[in-house]
């Protein structure tokens, strides 16, 4: 046994397969990054006669905030919708990561890596702050049930992981004292926080904020603002937003697309959308 | 077997000086708070209302009573298969009636509980008919009774309070949420569905050898109702506010016996006043805690409480 393992025959295997594991490595790696984290190609969407989106495309790529803005019943919330696996779109493709997921179920959306807030919040409102966050780590609780019964070291090993990577969580996001309090009692803008942390649990590539500064002020969606770039930077992630304050999308956002009736208006920087007459006409009236 | 469960069971009594009558009573308590039990997981903690668990506790009590008389199964054995097929059933049930939205799931539930009883009361030949199913041996002892609603209430605690209650909860209180953070909302309505249909089951084969002779209307609509009324006086959402409510319904009927007539009236009074007063039933979303008990007789204030539910 021991002379096969020390040949110089197996040690040249042993370095040929190394490189070969590198090479692949490489190739994944820029594979990853050709990958756009989000593509989006030709998505329609009816309510019978409505059409609530038409021909959508986008490509989000690694480490992006991309806003998408328009008026109300533009269809930006149908596209979140159609992403998470709430509608199924009628035609066109949604990749994910390179792999294709229209018409997936929500929760098979969220395992494989997009959180999502909501726009009218949505907490398990009589659960903890605490408890918020580590129902959303599910997937690291791998456990079954009978080492649930029995207690096993598995579930106090994996329970404990499961709360300190929630506790973490909290503290990031700066909730740390509300921990213990019910989550219907937190103010407005921790609720806010408590979403971004609940969909941050899952440990996702893509995270998806439906109107995150909804019925904030100018200072409170400044400090908005400033907290998705810190998320960002921590946990560098890909982000879609979906906003209705331009001040919000001009501070924040990479690339935005202009959405009216369902219909693309404009891609590109804030800048560039801001100054396209078409937008001006449909979205930010026509004395700008 | 079951002489030597029943020996032991006549020892302790005996050396505790519980009279038959005593024993009777902490039986059905117990068969009680193990269908509850199965029902607070369901509806205090999924939100599911099932109006047919009577009919899983009919599945559970026919099966087992079937098997030992029969087919001369051990009683462990059957009381095991009984709970097994009433979960079983919930599991196809639940395939097909939980992507139902709302009071459909409901109506389903109420439809297969009076299926099951008219099925029994059809089959004569299999189940007795509505003459019933008689010569059952005694198992349930008071002994026995206890350890099962002990092992009901230590497994259904622990399934509460690990990722599988949380689920559950997180359905509760929002769906649309639940499943934005991976939670398969269908999958986990049925495993709570089937959970507690195992515990009907359970409860309904203990009952079988409690009263030693099964008819297909103890397992009527009513028996359904009562189960869910009982529910919602515990507490939607406390396994020990359903133990509690077990209690009340069990025990307060044999000490007012004389009122035994008005008692669907009484309940019909109960849950009103308790929705009006207590929406979330005695106990809410809390657990008994004999820490916060000791406290609150003490007569702390409520700064120490909240410190203690932390």
């Amino acid at each position: 046994m021991s002379n096969e393992v020390n040949s110089p025959a197996a040690d040249n295997r042993i370095t040929q397969l190394e490189e070969k594991v590198t090479l692949l490595e490489h190739k994944l790696a820029a594979l990853e990054s050709k990958n756009p984290v989000l593509e989006m190609q030709h998505v329609e969407k009816h309510f019978g006669g409505v059409h609530a989106i038409d021909d959508f495309s986008v490509k989000i790529e690694q480490g992006q905030i991309h806003g998408l803005i328009g008026p109300n019943g533009a269809g930006k919330t149908t596209i979140f919708n159609n992403i998470t696996g709430i509608y199924a779109p009628d035609a066109g493709k949604i990749i994910f990561m390179g792999e294709e997921i229209t018409g997936s179920s929500p929760h098979r959306v969220a395992q494989l890596g997009i959180g999502r807030t909501f726009q009218n919040i949505r907490l398990f409102s009589n659960l903890t702050v605490l408890e918020n966050v580590v129902i959303a780590s599910g997937k690291d609780a791998t456990y079954n049930l009978p080492q649930a019964i029995f207690h096993s070291d598995k579930y106090l090993k994996r329970e404990k992981l499961l709360y300190d990577k929630a506790m973490n969580l909290l503290e990031i996001v700066g909730l740390q004292d509300k921990a213990d309090e019910r989550a219907s009692s937190l103010p407005y803008g921790h609720q806010r926080k408590l979403e971004i942390a609940r969909a941050m649990a899952l440990d996702p590539k893509l995270l998806l904020l439906d109107e995150p500064a909804a019925g904030m002020n100018a200072d409170e969606s400044l400090e908005l603002v400033e907290f998705v770039r810190e998320i960002r930077g921590h946990f560098k992630i890909t982000i879609l937003m979906i906003e209705h304050h331009m001040d919000v999308v001009s501070n924040l956002c990479d690339y935005c697309t202009v959405l009216n009736f369902g219909k693309t208006l404009a891609v590109g920087t804030p800048a560039e959308v801001k100054s396209n007459p078409e937008v001006i006409r449909a979205y930010l009236g026509g004395n700008e | 077997m079951i002489d030597a469960f029943n020996n032991i069971n006549n020892a302790v009594c005996s050396f505790l000086h519980i009279n038959p009558y005593i024993q009777g009573v902490v039986v059905l308590l117990c068969i009680n708070i193990i269908a509850i039990l199965g029902m607070a997981v369901l509806t205090g903690f999924t939100r599911l209302f099932s109006f047919g668990n009577a009919g899983f506790m009919a599945i559970g009590a026919y099966a087992a009573a079937i098997l030992i008389v029969r087919h001369n199964f051990n009683f462990l054995i059957a009381m095991l298969i009984g709970a097994a097929l009433a979960g079983f059933v919930a599991f196809l049930l639940g395939s097909l009636t939980l992507k139902l939205k709302g009071d459909y799931f409901l109506i389903t539930c109420l439809g297969f509980g009076e299926c099951v009883r008219v099925l029994l009361n059809y089959f004569k030949d299999f189940s007795g008919g509505s003459a019933g199913f008689p010569g059952i041996p005694n198992y349930s002892s008071m002994l026995f009774s206890v350890i099962c609603a002990i092992l009901a209430f230590f497994i259904a605690w622990r399934f509460i309070h690990s990722k599988y209650g949380r689920n559950l909860t997180s359905i509760r209180e929002n769906e649309v949420a639940a499943e934005a953070v991976g939670i398969n909302a269908f999958r986990f309505k049925r495993m709570s569905f089937v959970f507690s249909a195992v515990y009907a089951g359970w409860a309904g084969a203990l009952y079988a050898g409690y009263m030693m002779y099964v008819v297909p209307t103890n397992f009527a609509l009513n028996k359904s109702i009562e189960l869910i009324t009982t529910t919602v006086i515990g507490g939607l959402g406390s396994l020990t506010g359903s133990v509690l409510g077990a209690m009340l319904v069990t025990l307060l009927p044999e000490v007012f016996r004389s009122l035994s007539n008005y008692r669907m009236l009484i309940y019909g009074f109960a849950v009103v006043l308790i929705i009006m007063f207590r929406p979330n039933g005695l106990y809410g979303y809390k657990e008994f805690s004999l820490k916060r008990l000791i406290k609150k007789l003490k007569g702390e204030g409520k700064t120490e409480t909240r410190k203690e539910a932390a």
